[in-house]
């Protein structure tokens, strides 16, 4: 299935890209889609960094499945305000 | 009203918005940027965010404000992009027909704006920038 995988503030720079489709098995869990992603963007490892995992625009945990299509953001710690 | 801009925030607007024949009180609060943080002398910051996420977080903010207390109307929006230290990056405004509900959802609002709405703040200081609360110790490179 394809993933649309949306990147933002460090993560966006460290990707370079800012919007990818990802190919992965049916059946993968976020938990399971972010270690892939690590294999093809090695610099998105950013060590001690505690992420968010949202789909669709809402927040889920990592052991979430994901669907045909599904948009995922891996959400570093926020600071807005 | 929920959302997100480019634009600088018009505190008017949003006094306006929330006005209500029932209040009897209308609180705003408005997020500047300061010049200084954690020792560093801050020359500029730069917001980012998942807007559609961001607006649909604020506006569950806004919701979770009315179960809990008896409020009119609420009003919250984020500035994105560069902002020139001493402007507004958020302004928060409450009407409630007694104070004390404004004044709580208002402070209840930008506390949880800072842990759950996907906005991220860059600061560029002298010598470096840095994703605030992502530090990782290499994301302080010399510019």
């Amino acid at each position: 299935m394809k993933i649309k995988v949306k990147f933002f503030a460090i993560l966006r720079e460290r990707a370079g890209a800012s919007e990818i489709l990802k190919e992965i098995p049916d059946g993968s869990t976020v938990g399971d889609l972010w270690r892939e992603l690590q294999k093809d963007y090695a610099k998105l490892n950013v060590p001690g960094i505690r992420l968010l995992y949202a789909v669709n625009q809402n927040y889920v945990g990592g052991d979430h499945r994901l669907s045909d299509r599904d948009e995922v953001v891996f959400i570093p710690p926020v600071s807005g305000g | 009203m929920f959302r997100v801009t480019h634009q600088t925030i018009d505190l008017s607007e949003l006094v306006r918005y929330v006005t209500d024949a029932e209040a009897g009180a209308i609180v705003p609060f408005i997020g500047t940027t300061r010049n200084h943080n954690e020792g560093r002398r801050v020359i500029a910051l730069d917001y980012e965010a998942y807007p559609e996420m961001a607006e649909k977080e604020l506006a569950r903010i806004g919701a979770e404000a009315q179960q809990k207390w008896p409020i009119c109307k609420m009003a919250i929006v984020h500035r994105l992009g560069p902002v020139q230290i001493g402007e507004a990056s958020v302004i928060i405004v409450v009407s409630s027909a007694h104070r004390d509900a404004a004044f709580a959802a208002s402070r209840f609002a930008i506390e949880e704006i800072k842990k759950t709405v996907p906005i991220w703040k860059k600061e560029v200081f002298e010598g470096g920038e840095v994703w605030i609360g992502s530090q990782s110790g290499e994301e302080f490179k010399g510019k």
